[in-house]
This record gives structure tokens, C-alpha cells and sequence, in this order.
């Protein structure tokens, strides 16, 4: 990959780094600089085909993403929803309470409660699910014979298409009160049980569901890092009489690094995303002590208890913290020397 | 003679080697031991029999009749008969037929607007330093760094009059960021020459982009389609907080009902008490209805995981 071209915006550095025949323009259009001398004019006129195609895309992002952003400020109101049919109107005549939803939440133990769950449900995904991937890769990669590689990446990858509620049934089936395992033992005169309506191992079988789902898909990166690593590497490690874990060790580890690093740092920046659709699915069964994360924590008061601005205020303290976990996270891997999701 | 013999055995050595041998391992690389193979070969098979044997179970027992799931106590792990009495029970009208036609028509409708959109922006941002390129594509990249919080958007559909609508479950989700940056990147690196030459004999954008950019991005739209696809086949969420009516519910929405909440579903629910059908292979024959299209369809897509994955963005 070359740097030696400055990259003329953190996207374009973004997508360089993937593909650095990116920087070839496609249509053969003279080059930005060029282009520079052209008069707005002119280059409207040259681009409006282009633009006019972008701009579908820019006019959903823009109400569904960040008009939203706006509507944030129910969270310094006592939103009333009954005000009005329309939301948009009923924001507007809601009284101002300035920062006593954020008050009622600092306050609230409920909230205190999500935040370690959340916090503890990263930690367990992180420690338990994020190697496997890792591992797998090495396995599929010494695996030779190619048939058995493409046929075991298909069985792996298969359970990412599968919707949250697809795995978690699936789940009830092998563990829960009715599953195959309770089953089995009930039919032998043990005693059943249920892994899925457990709290205390709640946690646990959040993480395990993820691995079933998505640790497979996980290899992709990991095989994609694994392939561009140059085959002289290993023969000449192998001349200087390394054996196959030291040649693991020096040369398949290192080539995987920053793969690894890039991996991290998205996964510290999305530390208060650990999983809601899966959790809120879950939440009934367990009941809110053991399965509340922040993310159901808002669902919990604003859908349901229609407390519309005490959620939207918690919403917002997630949603500030994730921003600065996802640029403290890039400065951290830029600091140990890796790229980070953008460039310096 | 000698020469007989070494042209048959370069014939030998010259051959691919069949599906089931091993290609021929470089000279340095010593051989692996029997025991490193053989422990390679137990997590490998351990890791495909865990995602396989519940979806095995979920399939054997949505295809067993009554008897056998009354003699296994519940799930059937060895199919002795089989019918598919719980699939016509519920295909023939009903709650489940109606969610899989709406599931069906969402994720289709929903794909096709998506794929357009993705598309077209896609190509509309391959060209750096066109007009606003910059401006444009920024707007879009930042919302990969945050989300607007749940309770706004709901707001927001809300008082768009969206809400019992289908558009609710298509609308909100149709762009993906990170799809358009694939496309993107895969177009970008398509030849210049290639789309250069459809310049000069007089092709404009639209037609550069049908004729010329789509045609050869088969490979990636194919994953992107796919990504898209089953992001809205998967859908339950918006289903679920924006929709109050619940014949217009999609499938997923319908499993939870029937497989969370162990409820029948409404015009089964006869053949159930009667006796004709088990609760069970009904709740499996949903499931199995929902694992199909995805589990049918991916594994085709698979070649082109990788590049799908990697020419845009590991980063996004």
C-alpha cells in the first residue's frame, strides 16, 4: 500500500487504504487539481449527473440520520405526546425543563444497574467471542485441501444471515426448558432445566449466541489479512529452521496486527452497543435485572413507558459517550502506530 | 522405454489434483504430524456440527408427524416419517401465509429501492474531485460515527405519518453507508480506459453506469444485494414499535409470537386443538420458513464474500 500520496480527505483515506487503485479517478475526468481552475459553472454543468444520482441517498440520510440529531432537544423537554397527533408539533409546545430528565436519570439505580450490564457484557464479548475468529482463520488457512475450506466457510458463515430471533429460537431449542439437552436428561430420570430464563448466566448466553451468529463471519477479515501475506515470508522463515508455530508466531501473527488492531478499536467504539435487538428479544425472560443494557434501557422508557424525553435524554448520554469512545479509541491506535478507522 | 515411463509420471505430477487429494504442499514445508491433523479435523467438524445439529433438529422435527414427536418427548433428532402437514396448515391462508407474503414484498420492494439508491450514489461519488464530491460523501461517511438515539427517530417516523405503514419498514433503514462505500470502491477501481472510451464515442453517466460499471460489478452487487436482502427479511424491530396492526405483521414478528410466546397462530389454531398437527412442528415449520430463502440463497453468493467485504472497507 502506498502513502505517498497525501489522501484529500479522512474518506478518501479511508477507502485508499482498501483499494489503492481507488486513487485512479474512474471516469477520466481531468483530476481535482485541474478540475480546480474550471469555473463553478462548468463544473456543475460537467458533474450535475452525478450529483443528481448522489442525491437520493444524501436526502434519506439526511431526514432519517440527522434530522433526528435535532430532535434530541426532547430530551431538555417534558415532551408530551398528547399535545398533539403529530410529533413535530407536540416537540414544539412541550415545555422546557432544561437538565432534570438527566437529574431523574443520574438518580435512577435502574440506570446505574444498565450501565454494568452493558459494560460487563462488553467485557465478556470481548474476551470471549473476539479471539475465536482469530483462531478459526488459522485453522481454515492451514486447511489445504480446498474443497473442505470452502465448504466449512459456507457451514460458518451461514448463521450471520439468520435474523436474531431465528438464533435465539434456535437456542430455545438446544437449551431451554423444552430444548433437546433438558429433553434428553428428563427422558434418563435427571433433572431439566432452562439456560434461557437463567439470569445468572444470562450474560454467558448472550455472548455464546453471538458466537454461533457472527464469529464464523469474523473468519472473512481475518482469511483476507491471512492470504496477502506473501509465501516467501514463510519460506524464508522456514530456511532460517523456524517451525510451523514459530513461523506462526513471527510471520501469520504480525501480517494479521493490524487487522486485529483496526478490529479493537471498533469494537471499543461501539463498547455501549452490545447487542439490543438480541437483549430486548431476551429481556422478558430474564427479566430486566440481569438483561437491561442502556440500549433496552431507552426502548424500556421511551416505547414502552412512553417517557419520551427521560429516554431521549439517556439515548443522548449513550450516544455522546459512544462519539468520544470511538474517537478516543482511533487516538489510542494511532498512538500505538496503527491506522485507526481514519487517518491522523 | 525410459522415456515412456517419465512421460507417465510427469503426466502424474502434472495433474490437478482431485477434490478429495491435497495439493501439493510447498518443498520447505515439512509435513504436519498425524495428531495436528486429526485435532485440526475435530474443532473444524465441532465448530460446522454446531451451527448444523440444531438446524438439523429445528428441520426433523418441522417434518414429523404427531406420533413420532410424541414418542421422542418433544424434538425428533431421527426422522422416521415424513410430512409436510404443519407447512400446508400453514401456507394454506392464515396468519403465517399473510406475514410471509408481507415479509416476501418488504424485502423485495425494500432491496429493489435500496439497491437503486446505493447504486446510483455509489457511482455518483466514484469520481473524486466532481463537484460537492467531497462535500457529499462527508455527509454521509459521518453518520457511520453516530447514531441519532432511538427515541428522536421514532419521533421523527412518527410525525412523518409513517407509522402503520410499510414505508416505516423500508424508509428508515434503506441506506446503508457501508454498502454504498463497497460499491463505491469496487467502481472506482474498474479501468478509467474502460469508461473513457464509452466517453469519447458519446456515452453519458447513465449509460456508462448501465452499460459498462453494472455489468462488470456483477460480483459485488450480487453481496450487496444480498446484504440488503437479508437485512430485511431479518427485520422485526420497526415491525414491532411502528406497526400497531398486527395482520400487517412481517414473519420474524409472527415467530416471536408463536415460538417466544408459545401462542398459536390465528386459523391453526383449530387444527392444533383437534389434534391433527403438533404446536411443535408448527413453531419449527415457522422457523424453517424463515432459515430457508437465507440458508438457500447465501451459500451461492459465498465466492464473492470476500471481495465484497474487502475492496471497499474493512474501514468503512
Amino acid at each position: 500500500m502506498s502513502n505517498s500520496t497525501v489522501p484529500r480527505s479522512r474518506a478518501e483515506a479511508a477507502t485508499t487504504e482498501a483499494d489503492p487503485r481507488a486513487e485512479a479517478p474512474a471516469g477520466g475526468r481531468p483530476e481535482a487539481k485541474r478540475s480546480g481552475r474550471l469555473s463553478l459553472r462548468l463544473r456543475f454543468r460537467r458533474d450535475r449527473t452525478l450529483i443528481l444520482m448522489t442525491l437520493p441517498a444524501v436526502l434519506l440520510v439526511l431526514v432519517f440520520n440527522y434530522v433526528p440529531i435535532l430532535g434530541n432537544v426532547v430530551a431538555f423537554q417534558e415532551y408530551d405526546p398528547y399535545v398533539s397527533e403529530n410529533g413535530f408539533v407536540a416537540m414544539l409546545e412541550s415545555p422546557w425543563v432544561g437538565i432534570e430528565q438527566f437529574e431523574r436519570i443520574f438518580a435512577d439505580s435502574a440506570f446505574w444497574d444498565a450501565v454494568q450490564n452493558t459494560l460487563v457484557l462488553f467485557s465478556l464479548q470481548l474476551v470471549l467471542f473476539f479471539p475465536i475468529p482469530i483462531v478459526l482463520a488459522l485453522l481454515i488457512n492451514s486447511v489445504i485441501r480446498p474443497r473442505i475450506r470452502a465448504v466449512s466457510q459456507a457451514i460458518l458463515y451461514l448463521p450471520h444471515f439468520f435474523s436474531w430471533v431465528l438464533v435465539i429460537t434456535v437456542f430455545q431449542q438446544i437449551f431451554g426448558g423444552a430444548g433437546i439437552i433438558a429433553q434428553t436428561l428428563r427422558r434418563h430420570g435427571y433433572e431439566g432445566f432452562d439456560l434461557m430464563t437463567d439470569p445468572g448466566i444470562f450474560k454467558f448466553l448472550v455472548t455464546a449466541e453471538g458466537v454461533w451468529k457472527d464469529a464464523g463471519w469474523g473468519v472473512i477479515v481475518f482469511l483476507a489479512a491471512l492470504a496477502s501475506v506473501s509465501p516467501d515470508l514463510y519460506e524464508a522463515a522456514a530456511m532460517d529452521g523456524a517451525g510451523r508455530w514459530r513461523r506462526m508466531w513471527h510471520v501469520t501473527l504480525p501480517a494479521l496486527r493490524p487487522v486485529i488492531a483496526l478490529l479493537l478499536v471498533l469494537r471499543v467504539g461501539d463498547a455501549l452497543t452490545v447487542g439490543f435487538e438480541q437483549i430486548l428479544l431476551q429481556r422478558d425472560a430474564v427479566g430486566p435485572g440481569a438483561a437491561e443494557v442502556l440500549d433496552t434501557y431507552v426502548w424500556w422508557n421511551g416505547v414502552r413507558n412512553q417517557d419520551f424525553s427521560y429516554a431521549a435524554a439517556a439515548g443522548l448520554i449513550k450516544g455522546l459517550v459512544s462519539v468520544a469512545l470511538v474517537l478516543a479509541a482511533n487516538k489510542v491506535a494511532h498512538f500505538m502506530g496503527e491506522q485507526g478507522v481514519y487517518k491522523k | 522405454m525410459t522415456a515412456v515411463i517419465d512421460k507417465a509420471a510427469l503426466d502424474e505430477a502434472a495433474r490437478e489434483p482431485r477434490w478429495w487429494q491435497a495439493p501439493p504442499r510447498p518443498v520447505w514445508e515439512d509435513e504436519p504430524s498425524k495428531a495436528g491433523v486429526a485435532g485440526k479435523g475435530i474443532v473444524l467438524a465441532g465448530a460446522c456440527l454446531a451451527v448444523l445439529f440444531p438446524l438439523w433438529i429445528v428441520i426433523v422435527t418441522s417434518l414429523s408427524s404427531k406420533k413420532t414427536i410424541t414418542e421422542a418427548g418433544g424434538l425428533v433428532l431421527i426422522p422416521k416419517d415424513i410430512t409436510f402437514i404443519a407447512y400446508q396448515e400453514l401456507l394454506s391462508g392464515g396468519q403465517v401465509t399473510r406475514a410471509a407474503i408481507v415479509s416476501v414484498c418488504v424485502t423485495l420492494a425494500g432491496t429493489l429501492f435500496s439497491m437503486a439508491v446505493s447504486v446510483l450514489a455509489a457511482y455518483g461519488l466514484s469520481r473524486s474531485g466532481s463537484l460537492g464530491h467531497r462535500w457529499l460523501l462527508m455527509t454521509l461517511l459521518a453518520t457511520m460515527f453516530f447514531g441519532a438515539g432511538l427515541i428522536p427517530t421514532y419521533l421523527l417516523v412518527q410525525s412523518l405519518g409513517l407509522t402503520d405503514t410499510y414505508l416505516a419498514l423500508i424508509l428508515p433503514s434503506a441506506v446503508s453507508v457501508f454498502n454504498i462505500l463497497v460499491l463505491r470502491a469496487f467502481f472506482m477501481g474498474i479501468s478509467p480506459e474502460l469508461v473513457d472510451s464509452a466517453r469519447i464515442d458519446g456515452a453519458g453517466d447513465w449509460r456508462i453506469l448501465w452499460q459498462i460499471i453494472i455489468p462488470l460489478s456483477r460480483a459485488v452487487i450480487a453481496v450487496i444485494t444480498l446484504f440488503y436482502a437479508v437485512g430485511y427479511w431479518s427485520a422485526w424491530f420497526n415491525a414491532s414499535i411502528y406497526l400497531s396492526d398486527q395482520s400487517m405483521m412481517p414473519l420474524q414478528n409472527v415467530m416471536i409470537q408463536l415460538v417466544q410466546k408459545q401462542e398459536a397462530p390465528v386459523g391453526v389454531s383449530q387444527a392444533i386443538k383437534t389434534g391433527q398437527i403438533s404446536a411443535l412442528a408448527i413453531q419449527m415449520a415457522v422457523m424453517v420458513m424463515a432459515l430457508l430463502p437465507v440458508a438457500v440463497i447465501s451459500p451461492f453468493v459465498q465466492k464473492h464474500f470476500k471481495k465484497g467485504m474487502l475492496t471497499g472497507a474493512v474501514k468503512g
